[in-house]
């Protein structure tokens, strides 16, 4: 069953195209790669599944019903975003950040009762967090902050996750911590997880399905020993690359020739 | 690292709410006391017991200068000092800024040349004519700010906001003298007054007025609170999180305009308020505005009695406008805060 889709979209800032008549669909508890150069579109093909942006021409469904359609607060139920980077002008508590998370489970004149806190409490364990949760979001480190966005992102109970670079700063042992966490939830709620990565080995090991961009168009996609080949690399990054087959679990690897 | 962090709960926020309510009020009976004629407390308390009784009679001086004097001008100090300082935590939430307030960005200085310009062709005599005109003046210079210092995203976060206030604060103080030039020196002494913050004058009509707006304009923006925790982290960020940040900011900018420009155009120019008030209370209590928005209301509330008090009976028996007294702690704390950087 498709939980995510995508016909024919596109879009542009401006006189600027970064979308082209992309079409794809992704099927619930299925995790999948978008990978691609600088500028190929990635990050706003995220912000149109999640609705923040949406489309000029063709339309997005999530869970059946067109982005143009939901309010943000019903989107924000369904989809929870991991972004690159927050800066924060106020000093909000790591703690308070991820209990944002439950803003769109929440009425105006609001607070959060005793389940919103087992959920951010659970969210903040599965994320090692809770060791920082009552010191302040601007003092943790990079890889801390990216964390806490991540419970943040958890605590909304989305039906998809859309990550934005999310690997970036972790160092390796979290790495593998939110590698697997992220297999855990695929497996006991159903979670779908959409990725946007560089990093195209993680993509080629942990994802079901891969979306290579290229100036916005779908290049390649497919499962990954589909879409990572010499010859799409070539064409798209403009490198030459080796392709073997990593030891693990027969997935593609890539290696630059230098 | 040791921490004060305290989770925000609804029973949290009322019980530090009734606490600075009830500091509130101690403050209030202590302005009513002291001024050039002292009033003794267990006459006024018996004052005070007479009118909580319904009997509303004046028999005395004393009582004279506690009820018609005093006490209009002490909750109207309240009145003011809170829309101040809540104006200035939506200001500061919506720009991103915590040097943001009223003052500062020129907004009370758009609604002091509107109420100018409703004075000087004689607006006066409708109703609510001169605040109109405030209000006005204050929402032109939203728009202003809109413009110039928030064009490209994310530029309202850095110091190009402040110097656009600065700007547009001279044009403001131009066009003000402008104007003053223009009116007879008979009213040129009570509108240099009132532009320095006078508190006064302001009839009991007027005083509910200014209430009004700051109990409705409170009861709206409070619906908001949850969204201004979400927007002070980058309008993605609180559209990812589900706010509808299109309709949300203008909604929140022309209540909190509407609440500022109607205390500017009967308070006058008090600065600094703004600035102070909640970010003291967001060390206190933290970022949520949950918490703060209450709690910086109460705080502005006790803080514009207490300068207003100072400015009685510190020069006995002539008397201060507010807005010096506010001006001069204001601007050294903003000093200190620009330094500090770290907030």
């Amino acid at each position: 069953m498709q939980i995510v889709s995508a016909q024919d979209v596109n879009f542009s800032y401006g006189e600027n195209t970064v979308i082209r008549g992309v079409s794809f669909s992704v099927g619930r508890s299925e995790i999948t790669a978008i990978i691609g150069p600088n500028g190929s579109g990635k990050t706003t093909l995220l912000k149109l599944i999640n609705g923040t942006l949406l489309p000029e021409k063709g339309e997005v469904g999530v869970a059946g019903k067109n982005t143009a359609r939901y309010t943000r607060r019903e989107i924000a139920k369904k989809v929870s975003i991991v972004p690159q980077e927050t800066s924060l002008i106020f000093p909000y508590y790591a703690e308070e950040i991820v209990l944002m998370g439950r803003f769109p489970h929440l009425g105006n004149y609001r607070f959060e009762n005793k389940n919103d806190y087992s959920i951010v409490h659970e969210a903040m364990e599965r994320t090692d967090t809770l060791s920082f949760a009552r010191r302040r979001f601007n003092e943790l480190s990079a890889g801390e902050r990216q964390r806490v966005l991540i419970a943040r992102a958890l605590a909304q109970e989305p039906e998809v996750l859309l990550l934005d670079e999310s690997t970036a700063f972790l160092d390796l042992k979290h790495q593998l911590r939110f590698l697997r966490l992220l297999k855990k939830l695929k497996a006991e709620k159903q979670l779908t997880i959409v990725f946007v990565t560089h990093d195209i080995n993680l993509a080629a090991q942990h994802a079901d399905k891969i979306i290579l961009l290229y100036s916005g168009k779908i290049y390649a996609i497919g499962n990954p020993a589909e879409v990572i080949s010499a010859r799409n690399m070539k064409e798209v990054y403009e490198v030459d690359v080796l392709v073997d087959v990593g030891l693990q679990n027969r997935s593609p690897r890539i290696t630059l020739l230098t | 690292m040791k921490t004060i962090y305290q989770r925000v709960t609804a029973s949290r926020v009322l019980k530090v709410s009734s606490l600075m309510l009830f500091v509130f009020i101690m403050l209030c009976l202590v302005s009513l006391a002291v001024g050039s004629v002292h009033v003794e407390w267990s006459v006024l308390l018996r004052f005070l017991g007479k009118a909580l009784a319904g009997n509303f009679s004046i028999d005395s001086q004393e009582e004279l200068i506690v009820f018609s004097v005093r006490l209009p001008r002490v909750l109207f100090a309240g009145v003011v000092g809170a829309v101040l300082s809540l104006g200035g935590v939506i200001f500061q939430a919506l720009l991103r800024n915590p040097l943001a307030d009223p003052y500062i960005l020129g907004i009370s200085g758009g609604a002091a040349v509107g109420a100018i310009i409703g004075i000087v062709i004689g607006a006066g005599s409708f109703y609510l004519g001169v605040p109109l005109l405030a209000f006005c003046g204050a929402l032109i210079t939203v728009f202003l700010l809109f413009i110039v210092a928030g064009g490209a995203r994310g530029a309202l976060m850095d110091n190009s906001l402040l110097l656009t206030g600065v700007v547009i604060n001279a044009f403001f103080a131009a066009a003000i003298l402008f104007f003053l030039s223009l009116v007879g020196s008979l009213e040129l002494h009570s509108i240099t007054f009132w532009l320095m913050g006078d508190l006064s004058r302001a009839a009991w009509s007027e005083i509910g007025v200014t209430a009004l707006c700051l109990f409705a304009g409170f009861f709206l923006l409070y619906g908001q609170a949850g969204k201004l925790n979400l927007m002070v982290q980058g309008e993605e960020t609180a559209r990812h999180l589900g706010v509808n940040v299109e309709r949300t900011k203008p909604w929140l900018l022309v209540v909190t305009s509407l609440m500022v420009s109607v205390t500017v155009a009967l308070a006058g120019l008090i600065g600094f308020v703004g600035i102070m008030v909640p970010h003291m209370m967001r060390l206190l209590f933290g970022s949520d505005h949950r918490m703060l928005m209450p709690v910086a209301a109460l705080f502005g509330a006790s803080f514009l009695v207490i300068a207003d008090t100072l400015s009685r009976v510190l020069m006995m028996p002539s008397e201060l406008p507010v807005g010096v007294i506010t001006a001069l702690c204001g601007a050294p704390y903003f000093i200190f805060l620009l330094k500090r950087k770290s907030l």
